[in-house]
């Protein structure tokens, strides 16, 4: 083992990509009970829609286009795959989940050809810079302070703001706050819209460390999250970025090992099942009590 | 009424007895080069692992994901002990060893079991494992037993793969050159065999309990049903068969690796009982034929360039054969069968009232 | 009413299952009318090696459009393809092998990638169908076994010409890196570490999951090692991400691989990138002016052809190869002098050609593996955006 600044860097970055996906999940988790497993392909479908649009357009005009297209995705995805089974079980809505995210992979396996994407360099953000003494991309850094940003502003926008009350309140107790008078379809519109948003910019930050865009690509990343987001408690946002960032550090300590490396994806989910059994509710979790 | 009941029952059994000569007759027909002769063969392993699946998903009601896991297992238990110890040292190339007579062997494992004994004990090594696993795992509630069940999944292959067993497991390359069967008749009778004995399980009074903890766990506890020790029972009968599914699996692949026992190939599985309904034997059996016939056999036209002029390519049979999943999750929730058995009297039934239902919109026009 | 058309599905797919198994028609009827011959391509064309897979799939339909027909006994039969992807996955080797020889193929091509030509070859062999490996460079790929033939060099010849190199340059102590459980990385990786051991090298063997995309660590490790050169025998997805990831650590570290690595994307990747890349490989572009020549005009005919190529005409060397795998499937052809598989089988034992990679002979191997003796070494060039030639090298 021969653990540097620059796993820990890695790991730091790491942690910062997956915790954008991770508030997806645990949002989505929070409001729906749902564990959707199609997030970490509308994840890869950005990155993927990028590389298609800067073939036409420039860069400045792609980034922006790229947000809309995927919020329209997650949009269009919960109108179409998860809104019908609104009273349906729980495991169907699941499964439906897991149809979807089957489908975007075939799709992309589709248009690419089978053939891995080069993402296209962001200028200054790719550019190498030097850091304790290790040379990275720009964008390592960039990473956390971007997703801490990010995240208090979400929060805020949760805490203080209109929606952001109904939100909780939904995921507090959805039927009563049906009752209440809240547009149950608009809550949980708005919570796909932003999960996706901050895919959109976890693809973003992810893509341009690992330039290559494969159909496969979201489905890793996709599965940390949730864990992350389970990790931190599921449905608590600060406890999805601890989360994150403890195992995106965590993992490349393990890779730090030859030996070991391979071990670094099953490493997380030993931490998910040990974390299940000592607290199933997480770090930040609450501790709901069934409704019978 | 007792007598046409009778009559029925006679006709259902006559219908599986007709299904093994078919089988038979394809055995001797087809060569074992033939497409058809590998759908059927996939199938039959399919469908024996679907229908474990179906066990603890449909009929306990915990949704586990580590199906996977437990097929990798009996997979890697069948061919270590199965190959020929003349052929290890081939095998195991990077592995090899010196013995306590000082020749060079390869791997650790010398002993040859015959293949009867060996499926079994793929079967026992999945149960074992699922033992341990299920002790933690079990307590957990729907989503969390799911994603952590898919977990272990993910760590035995991990383990699996680890260079460390490699004298065990050859690393993470191919374990080949053990024997398996080239005719179908076997594959068949292996999984019939296995889904008859899960098919009494749940007639019998665990079968019961099964489905009343699906139905209401709270009430099934409150009727005196020992929650823990009947989860257990269905968590480790649906690995042991799924241990038996992977060492069939291994059989039909000739060759076999951890790198394709993934999530993705615990979800195909998981679609497949969707399809074929949840809480259904039959269902998931007839599914895992049709899944396996349109994925392998069926759509593959689809990725021929120019059958539909700009649209068919490689990949496209893909696409339409997801798609054609997401209506089913959507649309068709009950899948082909709901949570219905196949039997001649349904089949009379359900003809017959479709005969009177458009009988009846006649009259009305 | 939803019962019911499921009801009926199930009868119905019963049916329609067992009527396919019932007809035992076979296409060989058609072909005595028509004069077809169908020669199948067991190729990759998604999954991780799906790239090389296409680059090579493209050098066996160009020798088909320069060569559409074949003489057979006096006959001038005129040669099909028909393809199959195995899509990188041992798991569907056995059925994509099936579906060519349900398509009527007498010989086979392929494939890019040493597990699924592993995978599928009982099927092939119980099918008694000859298959010629183009670029599968496994030893265990044709061992012990009489109907799996390779056009190609060998792990243990490449990882050795590579150690040998390695050592020449000056370098000590390498560190290698590979995709867990993918036989082509494994053996390559295994082959290296001797040969470059026995020399008095030390090496560092690493492997990385599947669908890995962060190699920071790797390279970090690699160089915390000591490492004067990374081997890395991956596929061209891990290698576009390594090439990257190493040039923006600024690593001070020399990368080295095997064919694979042999691809315009690869050089994309290091396109103006302040790296050493160095490979071995099949053909050097430039090698047959009157190939290159053909072969850039044919890609550039179709839009579709040079997407498949990765973006530009620049020639791969599995297309090379699978170009010269064509050849010497229609010399056996026209040696065994029929359209059985059995005669075409035993026929390629003594094809004797010379294809644009080089002379191709079988003659005193058991496995039937063909004889080579050189590697072409190239090395990147990050301005113009090319390989190098270096060198031809043999083992000693």
């Amino acid at each position: 083992m021969n653990l540097t600044i620059d796993h820990i860097l890695a790991g730091i970055s790491a942690g910062g990509q997956y915790a954008l996906i991770a508030i997806g999940y645990t949002m989505v988790y929070g409001i729906l009970r749902l564990i959707n497993f199609a997030h970490g392909d509308v994840f890869m479908a950005s990155g993927l829609i990028i590389v298609y649009l800067t073939t036409a357009m420039p860069l400045q005009y792609a980034i922006p286009v790229v947000v809309i297209a995927t919020v329209l995705l997650g949009f269009l995805i919960e109108r179409a795959a998860y809104k019908p089974l609104r009273q349906a079980p729980r495991m169907s809505v699941m499964i439906s989940a897991i149809g979807v995210s089957y489908l975007i992979q075939n799709l992309a396996l589709y248009i690419t050809g089978g053939l891995p994407q080069t993402y296209p360099s962001i200028p200054w953000v790719s550019d190498s810079v030097e850091i304790f003494g290790a040379i990275t991309k720009r964008v390592t850094v960039i990473t956390p302070i971007l997703t801490l940003i990010l995240v208090v502003l979400l929060v805020v926008l949760i805490r203080y703001t209109k929606i952001g009350m109904a939100m909780r309140a939904v995921s507090k107790d959805f039927e009563t706050s049906q009752l209440m008078g809240i547009k149950i379809n608009k809550v949980i519109s708005t919570t796909f819209i932003i999960g996706s948003f901050l895919a959109c910019i976890g693809s973003l930050l992810y893509f341009t460390s690992y330039q290559s865009v494969t159909p496969t690509s979201g489905a890793m990343p996709g599965l940390k999250a949730f864990v992350a987001a389970v990790f931190g408690g599921i449905g608590s946002i600060p406890g999805a970025v601890v989360g994150a960032f403890v195992i995106g550090i965590c993992e490349n300590i393990i890779k730090s090992s030859t030996d070991f490396s391979i071990f670094s994806d099953a490493f997380t989910f030993a931490l998910l099942i040990i974390v299940l059994c000592v607290k199933p509710t997480g770090l930040f979790g609450e501790k709901t009590t069934d409704k019978v | 009424m007792k007598n046409k009941k009778i009559v029925y029952k006679a006709i259902d059994i006559a219908l599986i007895v007709v299904l093994f000569a078919l089988v038979f007759l394809a055995d001797q027909f087809l060569p074992s080069y033939d497409i058809k002769f590998k759908v059927l063969q996939k199938g039959a392993v399919f469908a024996l692992v679907a229908v474990s699946m179906n066990l603890l998903n449909g009929f306990t009601g915990l949704f586990s994901l580590g199906q996977a896991g437990f097929m990798l297992l009996g997979a890697y238990t069948y061919a270590i002990f199965t190959i020929p110890n003349e052929s290890r040292l081939a095998v195991y190339k990077y592995y090899t060893m010196t013995n306590a007579a000082g020749e060079e062997v390869g791997g650790l494992v010398q002993t040859v079991l015959p293949m009867g004994i060996a499926i079994i004990l793929a079967g026992v090594v999945a149960a074992v494992f699922a033992y341990f696993i299920g002790l933690p795992v079990l307590r957990l509630k729907s989503d969390y037993l799911a994603i952590a069940s898919l977990g272990f999944a993910e760590i035995l292959r991990a383990i699996c793969q680890w260079k460390g067993l490699g004298t065990l497991t050859n690393g993470s390359n191919q374990l080949r050159m053990y024997p398996y069967f080239n005719s179908i008749m076997p594959y068949f009778l292996i999984a019939g065999l296995c889904i008859a004995i899960i098919a009494l399980l749940i007639k019998s009074t665990y079968g019961r309990a099964f489905k009343a903890i699906r139905d209401d766990e709270i009430a099934a506890e409150a009727m005196g049903i020992n929650l823990a020790k009947h989860k257990m029972i269905s968590f480790v009968t649906s690995s042991f068969f799924a241990g038996v599914g992977g060492a069939l699996f291994a059989m039909y692949q000739n060759t076999i690796q951890a790198k394709p026992f993934t999530t993705t190939l615990t979800y195909e599985i998981l679609l497949i009982v969707v399809i074929g309904g949840i809480g259904s034997i039959s269902g998931s059996v007839f599914a895992s034929f049709l899944y396996i016939a349109c994925s392998e056999w069926w759509l593959r036209f689809l990725d021929t360039d120019g059958v539909i002029p700009g649209l068919t390519r490689n990949g496209f049979r893909l696409v339409v054969f997801s798609a054609a999943i997401m209506v089913i999750v959507l649309f068709f929730r009950r899948g082909i069968m709901g949570d219905k058995e196949f039997s001649t009297e349904r089949l009379v039934k359900g003809a017959k009232n479709l005969g009177s239902r458009f009988s009846k919109k006649k009259e009305v026009k | 009413m939803k019962k019911i058309v499921a009801l009926v599905l199930a009868a119905l797919m019963l049916t329609v299952m067992f009527a396919g198994c019932g007809d035992n028609t076979n296409t060989d009827d058609t072909n005595t009318d028509e004069k077809v011959i169908t020669i199948g391509i067991y190729e990759p064309a998604s999954g991780s090696n799906g790239a090389g897979g296409k680059q090579e799939t493209l050098g066996i339909k160009y020798a088909h459009s320069v060569c559409p027909t074949v003489e057979i006994g006096g006959e001038t039969y005129t040669v099909k393809l028909e393809a199959a992807d195995n899509q990188s996955s041992n798991d569907k080797a056995p059925t994509a092998a099936a579906e060519l020889i349900s398509k009527g193929a007498k010989v086979v091509l392929g494939s890019y990638g040493s597990g699924v030509s592993i995978a599928a070859s009982d099927t092939f062999k119980n099918a008694g169908v000859p298959v010629i490996g183009v670029t599968c460079t496994n030893p265990q790929v044709t061992e012990g076994n009489d109907h799996y033939f390779r056009i190609c060099f060998l792990d243990p010849f490449q990882g050795t010409v590579l150690a040998n190199y390695a050592y020449e340059l000056g370098y000590r102590t390498a560190y290698t890196l590979a995709e867990n459980g993918n036989d082509y990385d494994e053996g390559l990786a295994y082959y290296f570490t001797q040969a470059f051991t026995a020399l008095g090298g030390t090496v560092e063997n690493a492997n990385f999951p599947e669908n890995t995309s962060d190699f920071n660590s790797y390279i970090t490790n690699a160089e915390t090692a000591g490492a004067d050169v990374i081997f890395a025998p991956t596929s061209i997805n891990y290698a576009q991400l390594i090439v990257e990831q190493a040039a923006a650590k600024g690593a001070d570290i020399a990368l080295m691989a095997s064919d694979t690595w042999d691809s315009n994307q690869v050089l994309a990747a290091a396109a103006g990138k302040d790296i050493d890349i160095q490979v071995t490989t099949f053909y050097q572009e430039g090698g047959n002016a009157e190939f290159d020549e053909g072969f850039k005009a044919w890609l550039n005919s179709d839009a579709q052809n040079i997407t498949d190529n990765g973006g530009n005409d620049m020639i791969a060397a599995v297309s090379a190869m699978g170009y010269d795998a064509y050849f010497v499937a229609l010399e056996a052809i026209k040696a065994a002098g029929s359209t059985d598989s059995a005669a075409i089988m035993e026929a390629i034992w003594d094809v004797n050609y010379t294809g644009v990679t080089g002379p191709i002979t079988f003659e005193g191997d058991v496995n039937g593996d063909a004889v080579r003796t050189t590697a072409y070494i190239k090395k990147a060039n990050t301005e113009t955006v090319a390989w190098d030639f270096v060198k031809e090298q043999g083992v000693n």
